[in-house]
């Protein structure tokens, strides 16, 4: 990211504290829509949340890692979340997982190097039906066998969001 | 009348295609200028979500499942005509004959959708169809009752928690009556966080008034004038139709200031989880909205004396609130006499696993485990054999063979397994016990919060001693600590997270302990899932030197020639099983 971006987000990120100063129970919602914003939660946007809402980094930090929506580093333009839930288990996830690492060349919970996806495994995504499952972004995909996982990341190689409609 | 078409739009048919099939029919209603003579109505989750995405006629019931947008246009012809579409019928596996109805699949004849009852048959973004179908008339009832009354009506239904924890709901609502203090709360748990169960999510995408109309009753009940929802963020869907539906309930006035000229005020609001599994336990949920890390603390105080804010708090679970309204539509007397002795009405089960048909059943208390297995789902899929199911998730335990005609209700708690939300993994032959409660302890050790050593360091011990035995290195003592240690984590645990992590080691002790022997003692996986314990060979005498074995294994461990019987070489062999898979012969063995 580049620093004039930062400096913008920043002032984004300052408008966000404002409308949660002073409301109780606000630190949650209020990393959440940062995060929205920002894409990740760097450091300096938890200083500055942890300034404007009179709370020690501490605190901020201690919320932000304990939750895992939360992430501290970038993350890729496509967030693939391979489900692990039990129905998942049981209907042979592993495998799933497994044809995404080789296929993406990364490990669950990294990021390609062209910042295009980050693999997450998840505990359950509640579709259970229709496991094993993944999701990539707001998209879910059921009954996977290791042989459809390419054919669904090609999709989202070159092709903005708004095109791909299920 | 007008033809009303309900389409899934539920989680699992919209993954299987069915905002396209969406598309498609309002596309080819207008080519065929008939949209004017049909309703498309977009619904929640119908529940056989395998043979999605479904489509539903009525009033004819005609039920169509597995439906592309390619089907859309011969579809409407057919509703055109008037004649109903064979090739899009469900066809019963048993005797191979197409059904026409909803009412005739054998999915749904044994469940009694009470809970479920709106869901896939209204638009649950229109508050108007929550109405047409009679919602909104229990408050209406409960109002005319005096708070009290309520409570008590509640507490002779018999309604117990069904988020896990069966704790009677009159009474959990009497004891935050009856705390001191003005500002009292209602926090409906929303936060379903158990791998493998997805009821509360489409009860809330299906249905979301029925849960609202439940908050407004307790709301009543207790004297609390604010309603928290904690919903996981990972449900955008569930989130979007719920902040529908609480705008439509205020705009009607189920909502707001001096509700039926009662002088009772209620208002909703909506808190996204930020994801941790803990948080589903109702003090760490309440810790997070304020805004914290979702720790669990002590009991007591309970919620219900220092919950929100130290305010009085009363926290159920969505299943539990959409009973409510169901009850007053039902009356007392007839919901009490659906269930068992000690559990009334109907629980919703994920169906999913390793059972042909998988989805979200709603059945009544005690039915038995061969009816929602065998009847409603359908069977073991691929003709395997039965082995077990897992129930209530990774707080739960393990149900078998012997247990199939026992009625399913909170006493299953006796037997070492629990209802817990509600999840319902079937597993078959093929699924590694050992193997399965590693999958739950390395999910439990993962969520755990760190609070409390014995669930953050015991979880994490109990781990590394099944990680031992899947990878070869248990030793026959590992059984016996297990046993002590998992014992040790549920005395000791603040919460019940912890309390209740070891259930599916002791579960699966008590029931397969053969399994974990053959895997300590005999060094041999008998499901041949912990790959470090299988072990391939070729009986020679079977072996009829196809070469189909060597064709498809992927490691190249396989030599043999033409008349030669073939053989596997151990120090290639990845131990796949694609080799077993496909032999014709009966050739290939494992162990």
């Amino acid at each position: 990211m580049k620093k004039e971006e930062v400096k913008d987000l920043k002032h984004d990120v300052s408008k966000l504290i404002d409308k949660y100063r002073g409301s109780a129970g606000g630190l949650v919602p209020l990393l959440q829509e940062a995060q929205d914003q920002v894409g990740y939660l760097p450091r300096e946007i938890l200083e500055q949340i942890a300034s404007g809402m009179k709370l020690s980094l501490a605190k901020v930090v201690g919320v932000a890692t304990f939750y895992s929506q939360f992430h501290l580093e970038p993350r890729g333009e496509n967030i693939v979340r391979i489900c692990m839930g039990t129905a998942c288990h049981v209907r042979g996830a592993v495998s799933i997982l497994a044809a995404l690492e080789k296929e993406l060349g990364i490990e669950s919970g990294g990021t390609t190097e062209d910042s295009l996806f980050t693999i997450e495994s998840v505990a359950c995504i509640g579709a259970c039906g229709l496991a094993p499952v993944m999701t990539v972004n707001e998209d879910t995909y059921g009954k996977l066998t290791p042989e459809k996982v390419p054919g669904i990341l090609d999709k989202y190689k070159g092709a903005s969001r708004e095109e791909i409609v299920q | 009348m007008k033809k009303r078409i309900f389409l899934c739009g539920g989680t699992g048919c919209i993954s299987s295609g069915s905002r396209k099939v969406h598309a498609a029919f309002e596309e080819e209603l207008k080519k065929q200028l008939v949209d004017q003579n049909f309703e498309l109505i977009f619904t929640g989750c119908h529940g056989f979500c395998e043979q999605g995405p479904l489509v539903i006629i009525e009033p004819e019931d005609t039920f169509y499942c597995q439906v592309t947008s390619e089907d859309v246009p011969m579809l409407v012809q057919n509703l055109i005509e008037g004649t109903v579409y064979d090739n899009l019928l469900y066809q019963n596996p048993e005797t191979k004959e197409k059904v026409k109805t909803r009412t005739e699949v054998p999915f749904y004849k044994k469940q009694q959708r009470l809970v479920l009852k709106n869901c896939g048959n209204i638009d649950p973004e229109n508050i108007e169809e929550y109405l047409a179908a009679g919602g909104y008339q229990a408050i209406i009832k409960a109002f005319q009752q005096s708070p009290e009354e309520v409570i008590e009506t509640i507490k002779e239904s018999g309604l117990r928690g069904r988020g896990g924890g069966g704790f009677s709901t009159g009474m959990k609502w009497e004891f935050a009556r009856k705390a001191e203090g003005t500002d009292k709360y209602i926090i409906c748990n929303a936060d379903e966080g158990d791998p493998g169960a997805f009821m509360d999510r489409s009860l809330l995408e299906g249905d979301p008034h029925a849960v609202l109309e439940g908050m407004i009753i307790a709301g009543y009940a207790i004297g609390a004038n604010q309603g928290h929802v904690y919903i996981r963020a990972e449900y955008p869907l569930a989130v979007k139709r719920l902040s529908i539906a609480i705008e439509q309930a205020e705009a009607k006035g189920f909502l707001g200031d001096n509700l039926f000229s009662t002088g009772f005020n209620f208002k909703i609001r909506i808190k996204q989880g930020a994801g941790a599994f803990v948080c589903g336990e109702e003090t760490a949920l309440i810790e997070s909205i304020q805004g914290n890390r979702g720790m669990p603390r002590p009991r007591p105080p309970y919620p219900a004396v220092k919950g929100l804010w130290d305010k009085p708090t009363n926290v159920n679970n969505v299943e539990t609130l959409a009973n409510i309204p169901v009850i007053y539509d039902l009356g007392v007397d007839k919901y009490k006499t659906i269930g068992t002795d000690k559990s009334k009405g109907t629980k919703i089960f994920a169906l999913t696993g390793k059972v042909n048909n998988t989805g979200l059943v709603e059945v009544p208390m005690g039915i038995t485990l061969r009816e929602i297995i065998y009847d409603i789902g359908g069977g073991i899929a691929k003709g395997k054999k039965f082995k077990a199911v897992q129930i209530g998730g990774p707080s739960g335990g393990c149900l078998t063979e012997e247990h199939l005609d026992y009625p399913i209700d909170y006493d299953i708690v006796k037997l070492g397994a629990m209802m817990g939300s509600g999840g319902l993994v079937v597993l078959d032959e093929d699924t590694c016990m050992v193997e399965l409660a590693k999958f739950f302890l390395s999910f439990t050790k993962m969520e755990s919060c760190g609070k409390c050593v014995p669930c953050r360091e015991g979880t994490m011990r109990l781990l590394e001693i099944l990680q031992r035995i899947v990878d070869g290195k248990g030793e026959k003592e590992d059984l016996d600590r297990l046993e002590s240690l998992s014992r040790n984590v549920i005395d000791s645990s603040l919460c019940g997270l912890g309390q209740s992590a070891p259930n599916p080691i002791l579960s699966t002790l008590r029931y397969f302990r053969d399994e974990y022997e053959a895997h300590v003692i005999k060094k041999y996986c008998p499901a041949g899932v912990c790959k470090a314990l299988t072990r391939y060979r070729v009986i020679e005498k079977n072996c009829k030197a196809c070469g189909i074995c060597k064709k498809h294994c992927p490691a190249d461990a396989i030599t043999g020639e033409k008349k030669v019987p073939h053989i596997i070489d151990p120090e290639k062999c990845a131990q796949c099983g694609i080799c077993f898979e496909k032999c014709p012969f009966e050739a290939i063995v494992r162990g």
